[in-house]
């Protein structure tokens, strides 16, 4: 991620794939896989009886737990397609929880969503100082800021909370919450055909009902912000000079644009992002700040970002899916997980066969007997530890990083420094 | 260049100790804006190094800040980055303490059975990381955060009573070590006991020096680290390179928990220190990953951690200490880079003015230097 791009760069892949394939990939045919991966969920549901999977509380639960790290997520995209690595998205979070909730006990939780989102911006200054301005390494400055950020909230906890109603030197008092919208009709009537438990009709009905049923106003701002990046980032001149300073800073330079203005720019929004995650965390999720709360939801955000292919759609899809893991350690974890092992044996078998069809054999072995050992767990247990539901996402993200990691391509100039001048 | 460069010792020495003044000044800014004295609290700490009690707690945490810093140099000396020090130091400790409670073999033989154990934990848990680098391109910085939360969870589950736990009260441990494994400490009078394995990391440190400067393997990897590039054309197999470094930042991570397991504690418990490894990244950078500077520095965070419990009894925070670490490292690595650009036009000064006198630059090593800086 850091090194310098050659040609035996072992960071980089050794070819460049012909085309951004998972961007090319059709509207019918990713729907198709869509539909596919539910109808498969929902083939499981039936089987084992754990409806779980696709209730609608689980559902909404995992939006909830989803949206910090699509945030945090967010946040790196918006950095790293300017060509900063963020790595101090953790960082930026915890300011935003302290900010957030520092704010928002005293003036209104509003209030702790702007200072909460002020609080990431400034963790995004320094980091763009550092960055851009010094041309620091990237990941040192990251680390470094995570270590200052834990610092400062640590001291400033106590100085800031205690002495008020419910505070405390790890938690602040409570805040007020910001509200929450069920859309009318609409929720109800998902949740009593997710209750019928219908192929695949109940399923869809789950997922769509979790979107619309408590869900806070913050969350409904976290969703748009997708499109909106995406809307910015590929549609505007302004996207397009911010995405040039990822890709080839020295070209950009040369056509006029001001690349340390775009890459502060984006670190500052980057910062901004974080927080607003950071927020969520302290005002929505929970009515108030706890040291330790972000838990590194920034990191799993970074992850989610590359997972999903420096793309905003494919990080929500990532997002997406650590919310649903981590839901299912507070839903009922342990009959999910064991329902959704006989899921992965079923994908694990699919590929193996979809590897037969493209005559890859070896690998097409290898995927079977790891998909049969999942199903003889599966098969042979009744439930799964708890511990295993908690590695669940990072194991997921391991194992999706390692068949995806040759296809992802990241902006060109990303980590690297880069000084006013320096292609003349 | 053998001929003694004050201007480069002055450069060497210019980083750490602009950034020490900075960031003592910005905590002293941040302890005046929260309406304390900016003075009191660092005489306080001071002070506190005068004991003797003190000094023991210093020696022994730094023993394991370097262990860990240790690890974290070997990567960063080829530009591999091992965020996952704090997960493969804290299973290898676990694996350390559970074979160390189950295995009884005499002293002579327990000891370095908990010590492989340790090594080849940590090395594996750093292996997975490496190979998936190597054969997938998974970037090692996602691959080892990803690791470190898992090892969380295979930690708790090897807790469990079934597993390998014992439950003490409300606390996870996985039982009391045999004694054979104990390593006793040297007792400093009242003050508390030295570690006995501080000696294993100043011999860690010795020998992180003798194979990074003195062998062929070390070049390799110091040459990797500066260009790889130039390290593949002159026959370095990168990923290979990358394999080993990852396994050997690993191994040495495993041992950073050693120290106090062995010395102390005898159980891998809840109470067992976390983090040690994200506070070695610190370290590792504030010391420019030499083996004399990160002791330095390891004595130095040990000394903000271990000194600054004393500032509560006084009406400070000691969360001022954690300020200070944050503060230190990143005004650390803006001045180093920024002495190191200084140096670097110097040198371009000096390279031009020589050229404008007419000199030949062959036989001077200036010339590849400035390249390779870029």
């Amino acid at each position: 991620m850091t090194a310098p791009t050659s040609a035996v760069d072992v960071n980089q892949p050794s070819l460049q794939p012909a085309a951004p394939t998972g961007r090319r990939m059709s509207w019918q045919v990713l729907l198709l896989v869509i539909a596919g991966a539910l109808a498969l969920t929902s083939i499981v549901r039936i089987i084992t009886g754990a409806d779980g999977i696709t209730n609608v509380s689980q559902m909404s639960t995992a939006l909830q737990l989803a949206v910090p790290i699509g945030l945090a997520g967010l946040g790196g995209l918006w950095a790293e397609r300017a060509g900063v690595v963020n790595i101090g998205l953790e960082g930026m979070m915890i300011l935003g929880t302290w900010f957030g909730a520092w704010a928002g006990f005293q003036w209104g939780p509003w209030t702790g969503v702007v200072v909460g989102i002020a609080g990431g911006c400034v963790g995004g200054v320094l980091h763009a100082i550092a960055t851009v301005t010094f041309r620091v390494n990237h990941i040192v400055s990251g680390v470094a800021l995570n270590i200052l950020a834990l610092g400062i909230t640590r001291y400033l906890a106590p100085l800031a909370f205690e002495g008020h109603a419910g505070g405390s030197a790890k938690q602040s008092p409570a805040v007020e919450t910001l509200g929450h919208f069920t859309v009318p009709g609409l929720s109800d009537g998902l949740r009593d055909l997710n209750n019928n438990g219908w192929f695949l009709v109940s399923d869809i009905a789950g997922l769509l009902g979790g979107l619309v049923t408590n869900v806070s106003w913050l969350t409904l701002i976290a969703v748009a912000l997708i499109p909106g990046t995406w809307w910015i980032l590929w549609r505007t001149a302004f996207g397009l000079r911010l995405r040039s300073c990822g890709e080839n800073p020295i070209a950009a330079e040369s056509l006029g644009v001001n690349v340390y203005k775009y890459k502060y720019i984006a670190v500052i929004i980057s910062g901004g992002l974080a927080g607003l995650g950071g927020v969520f965390l302290s005002i929505v999720a929970n009515p108030f700040y706890l040291e330790g709360q972000v838990s590194g939801r920034g990191y799993i955000g970074l992850a989610a970002m590359i997972f999903g292919n420096w793309m905003p759609g494919g990080l929500a899809l990532g997002a997406g899916l650590f919310g649903y893991t981590d839901s299912l350690n507070l839903r009922g974890g342990s009959t999910n997980v064991h329902a959704l092992l006989l899921l992965g044996a079923l994908l694990l078998i699919i590929g193996a066969v979809y590897l037969v069809i493209r005559k890859k054999y070896a690998p097409s072995m290898i995927t079977a007997v790891i998909g049969a050992l999942v199903f003889a767990w599966y098969a042979t247990t009744n439930e799964v530890p708890n511990q295993v539901v908690s590695a669940t996402p990072y194991v997921v993200t391991l194992v999706v990083l390692t068949l995806s990691a040759q296809r992802l391509r990241m902006p060109k100039a990303d980590g690297l420094p880069y000084r006013k001048g320096q292609g003349k | 260049m053998k001929k003694f460069d004050k201007e480069r010792v002055l450069l060497a020495v210019a980083g750490p100790v602009i950034a020490l003044a900075v960031a003592f000044v910005l905590s002293a800014i941040v302890l005046v804006a929260s309406g304390k004295s900016p003075v009191e609290p660092y005489t306080l700490m001071f002070e506190q190094l005068g004991f003797s009690d003190i000094q023991v707690l210093i020696i022994n945490q730094a023993s394991m800040y370097y262990i860990a810093a240790l690890a974290v140099a070997i990567g960063f000396r080829m530009n591999l980055f091992n965020i996952g020090v704090d997960g493969q130091y804290q299973l290898a400790a676990m694996m350390a303490a559970v074979v160390g409670a189950h295995a009884s073999l005499p002293a002579g033989l327990q000891v370095p059975l908990l010590l492989l154990t340790a090594v080849l934990t940590g090395a594996f848990w750093s292996g997975i990381a490496g190979v998936l680098k190597v054969t997938r391109g998974v970037s090692e910085v996602v691959a080892t955060i990803m690791l470190n939360a898992i090892a969380t969870s295979v930690i708790a589950y090897l807790w469990l009573p079934d597993v390998f736990g014992v439950k003490v009260g409300n606390n996870n441990t996985t039982g009391e070590m045999h004694e054979s494994g104990w390593i006793g400490g040297i007792p400093v009078g009242d003050a508390g006991e030295i570690y006995g394995l501080v000696f294993l990391a100043v011999l860690l440190g010795i020998g992180y020096w003798v194979v990074l400067n003195r062998t062929r393997f070390g070049f390799d990897l110091r040459a990797s680290g500066a260009s790889e590039t130039a390290a593949a054309a002159s026959g370095v197999d990168p990923k290979r390179m990358v394999l080993t470094a990852m396994l050997l930042s690993g191994g040495i991570a495993g041992l950073a928990g050693l120290p106090i397991l062995l010395g102390d504690t005898h159980t891998y418990s809840l109470n067992f220190p976390t983090g040690i490894g994200f506070l070695g990244i610190g370290i590792a950078l504030l010391g420019r990953n030499s083996p004399v500077g990160i002791a330095f520095a390891a004595l130095l965070w040990a000394w903000l951690d271990k000194a600054s419990p004393e500032l509560d009894f006084h009406g400070y925070d000691k969360e001022i200490a954690v300020i200070m670490q944050g503060l230190i490292v990143l005004s650390v690595v803006v001045s180093y880079e920024a002495v190191r650009e200084w140096g670097l036009r110097r040198q371009q000064r000096r390279v031009g003015a020589e050229l404008a006198a007419g000199h030949v630059l062959g036989a001077d090593n200036n010339t590849t230097k400035e390249v390779a800086g870029r």
